[in-house]
């Protein structure tokens, strides 16, 4: 009898493999099994710890802006043009090699092969040399502390002219090396970017649909397909503002005065620059967003063990996140000088995104809704990550509006909203997915008690920071400013303030030295975890091995039966059924869905 | 090793047809797209993404000659030549075109071959495909020293606007690299073919992985794409 097994809901059997077990790259030595490894997980952890080691450098720089803001004239050691180059570092960090690393390099190669039930990813060395120009990149991206000039002081967004004039801190060096940092990153990027989306697609285990992936793969994947045809316009805008830089031309550089003389350009358009860079940031926020959407839903469903509700729905949600996309950059722009009824209809595109989102957030709390709810860690982190979200998400009403965005412009109600939505959101899904992953990547669990404190320490934290800033916002000081002066309108208790979120930012900065330390002292001290610490149903908890050994599945592939989300199913023996479970050995009652 | 064998197995014969025989592959396990090799899938992802690449080039450059003060120089007037004291406009790009597209003739050619594995033949269409390429690289050349001679510069040259040679260098340039990786590719994949790596299924150096002569029709993909983007440049940079 041929092994064809049944599926239980249907009643219709699972297709024989349509491809041949695949035969691994097996290491030789050391150094091909732990530094130059083809092995999705080691690939993994090598992003993630290069990504981690980058954001702390951005996580000090955002330390130093906040002690000249809170306590300008201070600070000797920060002068105005140091001041532009921490903020461009921190933002251009934060994005892009931080939390875009982490997400889909990090995330997505630990948990996209163990997910769909793969060996490794399709193309394992492709893979690798994803890693090794990422890692390129951000050795480029760090140089520029050391080059003559410093870093480039443009701001994040890169906006030329004033990008590559004299006068911008780093036009000697540092924005070259950050143009070609930038490069490089999307070469980078696409090797393994393509890997993610290829897996996914088309190296699925038997019996997994689309339809029964978790949707922290259906993130991964949709924010991987989006990084693809985004990235392209940050790499064409970077490639012109290099040559305007280093050759001359004119792309983007209008006839203007340098330093009291007629500069030797003339004729480009400076808004072309910013519709390629927008073209590519706003969906760099959903590509930063998606995943964040995708685990978070899972680390709910696990811990209050409860199916996700309504999971076709957040599919689609996510999908349309997707698609919409790609059709709001310009609300980006709205002061930027454009024809009015481009405003009107960017306003109506982003306004409409609320609509998915909105659906997901419904289906996060309807999932929580007579939920057996575990405050483990993991679920604390996405219940902060869900209020985080709705609050920065309200915001986003605000500035998606033209006429109540322009007085909001270049204020720090923009930097209160995009922390929100877009930084602590998202981080607060980076540290709970750690703290649920975390045993299955070494086989210990974090010590819980530290991470509760870690988990209050950050959410109260942020709030403490951000929510204050919307309101400095509102009385409309500026964001970007190295120092504020005595303008009139501005109140003494706005510098008060300042001085206040100078402080538990500090604060809220060193406590996260806990959860450091407690990263490494898990590793060694930590309990042992077991294969599935969280009883959770999805295929990664079910490997042979803990930590899943190289081929990650042992001699058979798993074959999955059902969704990833069987949690309390009535008359089951357990609380949870792994998707791998055959159906007969269930019980009476099924899953509810296929 | 066999994913990238599996173009042309019999699996998904008996499907359903059009939009209900896709949705019911989509809505299957292991592959979405049914009887295409991993190999094949990415690169056809990579076209996708590199396409968004050239569109970004392209639009730029038109974006800057339509709002450029400056007059436009004619393209017509700038890439003629004086050939037997004849002065023909665009002949040398139209020569250049004529040899980028019929070397995506015998790129089809091998492919054909290719599957038939007949390895000779197969190598010899390839190298002629690589040669074809190499002339339309050597005559891009060409005209760059032309151009530079007359003195366009990316910043400037003697007949308008600026940008018209910023963006002639960069454009042509970004198109003239994918033509010689494919150059570079296809001679190293002729020698797979011409030593019989393919026959014996003989492992890569880098990846240890089996070959299979589906890798000519993969290279094939990416080759018809780049003479596809000339088109568009063609038609855009050089008949505007």
């Amino acid at each position: 009898m041929v092994d064809v097994p049944y599926d239980g809901i249907a009643g219709t059997a699972i297709p024989p493999a349509e491809v041949p077990d695949v035969e691994l790259y097996h290491p030789k030595s050391w150094l091909t099994r732990y530094v130059f490894s083809q092995d999705a997980k080691i690939i993994a952890i090598q992003y993630s710890l290069t990504a981690s080691a980058i954001g702390l450098v951005a996580l000090v720089l955002s330390w130093l802006m906040r002690l000249q803001l809170g306590f300008p004239g201070t600070f000797s050691f920060i002068d105005a043009n140091q001041y532009l180059q921490f903020i461009t570092m921190h933002g251009m960090i934060m994005v892009i090699y931080l939390l875009t690393a982490l997400f889909l390099g990090g995330f997505g190669n630990y948990l996209i092969p163990l997910m769909v039930g793969a060996r490794d990813m399709v193309f394992p060395y492709v893979n690798m040399l994803s890693y090794w120009v990422y890692l390129l990149a951000v050795l480029v991206l760090a140089s520029t502390f050391f080059v003559p000039g410093g870093p480039t002081g443009a701001g994040w967004t890169l906006y030329p002219p004033q990008a590559i004039l004299s006068g911008t801190p780093g036009q000697d060096w540092g924005i070259v090396l950050m143009l070609a940092s930038l490069i490089l990153f999307i070469i980078g990027f696409t090797m393994g970017g393509l890997n993610y989306v290829v897996t996914v697609l088309q190296a699925r285990t038997r019996g997994m649909t689309l339809m029964r992936l978790p949707l922290t793969v259906w993130g991964i994947f949709t924010a991987t397909v989006m990084a693809l045809l985004a990235f392209p316009a940050l790499f064409v805008g970077s490639v012109m503002l290099l040559l305007d830089r280093l050759l001359g031309t004119s792309f983007f550089m209008p006839a203007l005065i340098e330093m009291g003389q007629l500069s030797k350009y003339g004729g480009g358009s400076p808004l072309l620059f910013q519709h390629l860079f927008w073209f590519f940031g706003h969906p760099e926020v959903y590509i930063v967003a998606l995943p964040a959407f995708g685990i978070v839903s899972d680390l709910i469903s696990t811990h209050a063990r409860k199916n996700i509700f309504g999971y076709r729905m957040m599919v689609w949600a996510i999908v349309a996140i997707g698609a919409l996309s790609f059709v709001v950059w310009a609300h980006h722009m709205y002061v930027s000088g454009m024809y009015p009824y481009f405003g009107y209809f960017f306003a109506t595109t982003t306004l409409i995104i609320a609509i998915p989102t909105a659906i997901k957030v419904y289906n996060w709390v309807l999932t929580l809704w007579r939920g057996d709810i575990h405050l483990t860690v993991p679920m604390l982190f996405a219940l902060g990550f869900i209020i985080t979200f709705v609050n920065g998400g309200l915001t986003g009403l605000f500035l998606g509006n033209v006429v109540v965005d322009v007085p909001l412009s270049d204020t720090m109600f923009v930097v209160a909203h995009f922390h929100m939505v877009m930084g602590v959101a998202p981080i607060m899904v980076v540290l709970g997915a750690i703290y649920h992953w975390y045993p299955k990547v070494t086989g210990r669990m974090l010590n819980a008690g530290l991470g509760k404190f870690h988990f209050w320490v950050t959410f109260l934290g942020a709030y403490l920071i951000f929510f204050p800033m919307h309101y400095l916002g509102l009385l409309g000081v500026p964001r970007r400013y190295f120092e504020l002066g005595d303008a009139a309108f501005i109140p003494p208790s706005a510098h008060s303030l300042n001085a206040f979120i100078t402080v538990v930012a500090l604060t809220v900065g060193f406590a996260q030295m806990t959860f450091l330390f407690n990263l490494v002292w898990s590793l060694f001290e930590g309990e042992p975890s077991g294969g599935n610490p969280w009883r959770a149903t999805s295929l990664e908890w079910q490997t042979p091995e803990t930590p899943p050994g190289h081929g990650n599945w042992g001699k058979e592939l798993p074959i999955v039966y059902r969704w990833a989300y069987d949690y309390s199913v009535p008359g089951a023996a357990q609380d949870f059924i792994p998707q791998n479970q055959p159906p007969t050995n269930t019980g009476a009652v099924q899953g509810a869905a296929s | 090793m066999a994913e990238t064998m599996l173009t042309n197995t019999a699996q998904g014969a008996g499907r359903l047809p059009g939009w209900r025989g896709i949705a019911a592959d989509w809505a299957s396990d292991q592959r979405a797209f049914k009887n295409v090799s991993w190999g094949k899938a990415m690169m056809w992802i990579f076209l996708l993404s590199d396409t968004f690449i050239f569109s970004c080039f392209l639009l730029s450059y038109m974006t800057a000659r339509m709002s450029t003060t400056v007059p436009w120089p004619n393209p017509s007037e700038v890439f003629a030549l004086n050939i037997g004291g004849k002065h023909i406009p665009l002949i040398l790009i139209a020569i250049m075109t004529f040899i980028l597209i019929s070397s995506s003739g015998t790129m089809a050619m091998a492919v054909n071959f290719g599957y038939r594995r007949d390895r000779v033949r197969t190598a010899i269409l390839m190298l002629v495909t690589a040669a074809f390429g190499a002339t339309f690289v050597g005559m891009q050349a060409f005209e760059w020293t032309k151009l530079i001679m007359e003195g366009v510069r990316p910043w400037g040259n003697p007949w308008g606007a600026a940008q018209f040679g910023s963006s002639f260098f960069m454009i042509t340039g970004f198109h003239g690299t994918h033509v010689t990786i494919g150059v570079i590719f296809l001679i190293a994949i002729a020698r797979k073919v011409w030593r019989g790596d393919f026959d014996v299924e003989r492992r890569g150096f880098f990846t240890s992985r089996k070959g299979y002569y589906e890798i000519v029709e993969i290279m094939g993909l990416y080759w018809h794409f780049v003479d596809l983007v000339w088109v568009f440049i063609f038609a855009f940079f050089y008949l505007w």
